[in-house]
């Protein structure tokens, strides 16, 4: 019999996988050579796959919702069989399908869009005796149950609690989706074929806000149920530990007369549990540097009249938070984290300003700073503080910083010690930028002189865990150097 | 940035292609168009398109407020529940191009190239590239730097996303969806969602980078011309 393979195709020169999004053709269909019979996504683009030839689907290798190499067989395709029996001859275990189309009911049942349609052979197990062999002999058929790779299938799936059967009844993408946001598939009700949760299912789920809390939760776990093998990862004996640094109960103290008592807000509370578990993980070190800030306050002088034509105040801070995400880039422990037993360096450059609420602080993030110019900074980091001030920014927008500059300098004081934000490796503190009266070499004769310079201390905060003295020291210098030769086409 | 233009382009024109005069590049103005208009409209040209019925053809428009969701779309990134959601005026659709959830409404120019990509050109990431070079080299006609960022497909500047893309490509080679460029575009809306799946990143406009309006008109034609170019093509 005419067999033919239908490949994950090459779709580029650099696209190496392909996910199958959708199958439009059931096992045992009727396909015409150029009809389109999956569709896959790869990147940003979904596309549609025909049929090499014509003939019947005989086998569905790869399901809605997997990833695969190009080149992996997701199909075959009987090229004899045309409008023969449903059942090709020595169709793969897969094809087994509960009630397979015949070639008239195909003609009707011609795929809907949509996440509601029937699912594909092979994803049912559980549901009929030879769905249920088709499960077990098929090692690799994504919907099986996860723990019942045996051969006493039958009675184990009969036994299966409905979290098990709604789960095997789910597509991969579904289960994702699930795993992904800590929804208990069994909480989810179903309507698709058999109760089966579909996408829109759990898409409207989500979306009624119903998991609310937990999802959240979820979501700050270790991401390792993507796989979807099993969502809920078991409990461990690090939990104390956990607790310990992820927990945290302040201790109370008596009342006395005249005392005022007042709970605290939301920004007091989180900020209090974050820097007690801040300064509980990071082995805090602070090391400071003084800065001249002549160069810097030439270059703002001679663009200021051109930043304020185009509605730009380029403050020190945005000349630090410029200069800093270029050093970073040198220094890639500095723009990394401890994570469990690995090192995380950050891809990207994310750099949180701390702003002054009064009363409280918040830290919006400046994505991608390394890429940006003085003044995109300068702006960027206007909009954000205005907008943290009247309480508009986004929860996306204080996510995800990858460094943090802090200004305790703004009300005079010269050097602040900070708390380094969990999550990161370090911390800059800017002290206040005073003129003060220095000695100074004379450029032309050498000779000693004393001269009046805008200055100011800078402290580091670092993660000793992680960061050497040596290397934090690297790190300040290159600053200086940078801030002190402030090139003039930043 | 322009310096890096013609190197790109050379090198990724199909070889001994030169002197062969290629069809021109249709572009059609549509004004606003509904979404569910807009697909419908879609479907029955990359048809036509693959008929032959078609030459190549760039569809400009806009939408009203609607939220569509790409193939690769995760349900939470639409954070406005559907109460919000009517009370902003804006509908929600699944929409059958890859990428994730985006937002499109007034102010944004939706571009939609039906292409029947030949034979050189079968190549999504090429195809990506493509679109997000053509926007970059529209934006610099403003006066705005703007780039690409590796794994984030997309046109960015100064660390905001100002164009996203989502395509789909049907049966044939045939293109469909494409690109939208915030060109005025209310970005409070971007709240409703998380702009294609990136949390922590931001969104910006042609209007915020210059500072003062700009009518989505003005975008059209650097768009088409700067598209054609990047295709190597003519505008009809």
């Amino acid at each position: 019999m005419a067999r033919i393979e239908v490949p994950m195709p090459q779709m580029g020169e650099s696209i190496t996988e392909g996910t199958v999004s959708r199958w439009l053709k059931e096992v045992g269909q009727p396909v015409e050579r150029d009809e389109p019979i999956l569709e896959i996504s790869t990147d940003k683009v979904d596309a549609e796959i025909p049929a090499p030839a014509d003939g019947l689907l005989a086998a569905i290798e790869v399901q809605e919702g997997q990833t695969v190499e190009v080149g992996t067989i997701v199909a075959y395709i009987d090229t004899e069989a045309r409008s023969g029996n449903g059942g090709a001859p020595e169709a793969g275990p897969d094809s087994v399908t509960d009630g397979a189309p015949g070639p008239d009911e195909s003609e009707e049942s011609r795929p809907e869009p949509g996440p509601g349609r029937s699912p594909t052979a092979g994803t049912v197990p559980g549901e009929t005796t030879s769905g249920q062999r088709a499960a077990g002999a098929a090692g690799t058929a994504v919907g099986r149950v996860p723990e019942s790779g045996t051969d006493a299938e039958p009675d184990r799936l009969a036994d299966a609690g409905t979290g098990d059967r709604r789960r095997s009844r789910s597509t991969p993408l579904v289960r994702r989706i699930a795993a992904e946001h800590g929804v208990d598939l069994d909480r989810v009700p179903g309507t698709g074929q058999a109760g089966r949760v579909t996408k829109r299912d759990i898409l409207s789920y989500i979306e009624s806000g119903k998991l609310a809390e937990d999802s959240r939760a979820a979501r700050e776990a270790p991401d390792e149920a993507a796989e979807s093998e099993d969502p809920r990862p078991a409990p461990t004996s690090s939990d104390l530990w956990k607790t310990f640094y992820g927990q945290v109960q302040h201790p109370e103290f008596p009342v006395r007369d005249g005392d005022r008592v007042e709970p605290m807000d939301k920004i007091r509370r989180l900020t209090a549990e974050h820097m007690v578990v801040a300064k509980r993980v990071a082995a805090h070190v602070h090391s400071v540097i003084e800065i001249d800030f002549t160069a810097v306050d030439r270059v703002r002088t001679e663009n200021k009249r051109r930043w304020q034509e185009r509605g730009a105040r380029v403050s020190y801070t945005a000349f630090v938070a410029w200069a800093a995400a270029r050093v970073l880039r040198e220094f890639p422990k500095l723009n990394a984290t401890i994570s469990g037993d690995d090192i995380v360096y950050r891809g990207a450059v994310n750099l949180g300003v701390a702003v002054d609420l009064d009363p409280g602080l918040i830290v919006p993030v400046l994505c991608d700073a390394d890429h940006m110019s003085l003044i995109g900074v300068g702006i960027k980091i206007a909009d954000l503080a205005e907008r943290a001030r009247t309480r508009q920014l986004s929860p996306d927008e204080i996510q995800g910083a990858t460094f943090t500059i802090t200004n305790p300098g703004v009300l005079g004081t010269l050097v602040g010690m900070p708390v380094i934000p969990k999550g990161t490796a370090a911390i800059l503190g800017t002290g206040a930028i005073d003129k003060r009266v220095v000695a100074i070499e004379d450029p032309e004769t050498g000779a000693d002189a004393v001269a009046i310079r805008k200055r100011a201390l800078f402290s580091l905060g670092y993660d000793h865990r992680l960061v050497d003295g040596a290397e934090s020291a690297r790190f300040l210098l290159r600053l200086k150097e940078f801030l002190e030769d402030f090139p003039a086409d930043a | 940035m322009s310096k890096t233009r013609p190197a790109e382009s050379a090198a990724g024109a199909p070889a001994g292609r030169e002197g062969v005069p290629r069809p021109p590049l249709q572009v059609r103005r549509l004004g606003t168009v509904p979404y569910a208009d807009g697909l419908a409209l879609q479907e029955e040209l990359v048809g036509a398109r693959r008929a032959g019925a078609m030459p190549d053809t760039l569809l400009l428009l806009e939408h009203p407020h609607v939220i569509t969701l790409g193939g690769a779309s995760d349900p939470a990134h639409v954070l406005a529940g559907p109460e919000r959601r009517a009370a902003l005026g804006v509908e929600l659709f699944e929409s059958g191009r890859g990428g994730d959830v985006t937002y499109h409404g007034p102010g944004q120019l939706v571009g939609y190239p039906i292409l029947l990509l030949e034979e050189g050109r079968r190549d999504l990431h090429r195809y990506l590239r493509d679109l997000e070079g053509a926007l970059i080299d529209a934006l610099a006609t403003f006066g705005v730097r703007a780039g690409r960022r590796a794994g984030r497909t997309g046109v960015w500047t100064g660390g905001s996303k100002i164009a996203a893309l989502g395509v789909r490509v049907s049966s044939g080679w045939v293109t469909s969806h494409g690109f939208a460029l915030n060109v005025s575009t209310d970005l409070s809306f971007f709240d409703a969602i998380v702009p294609c799946g990136i949390a922590g990143c931001t969104v910006t406009s042609l209007e915020r980078e210059l500072g003062r309006r700009v009518p989505t008109r003005e975008a059209e034609v650097p768009v088409a011309a700067a598209l054609a170019r990047r295709l190597e093509r003519r505008l009809a």
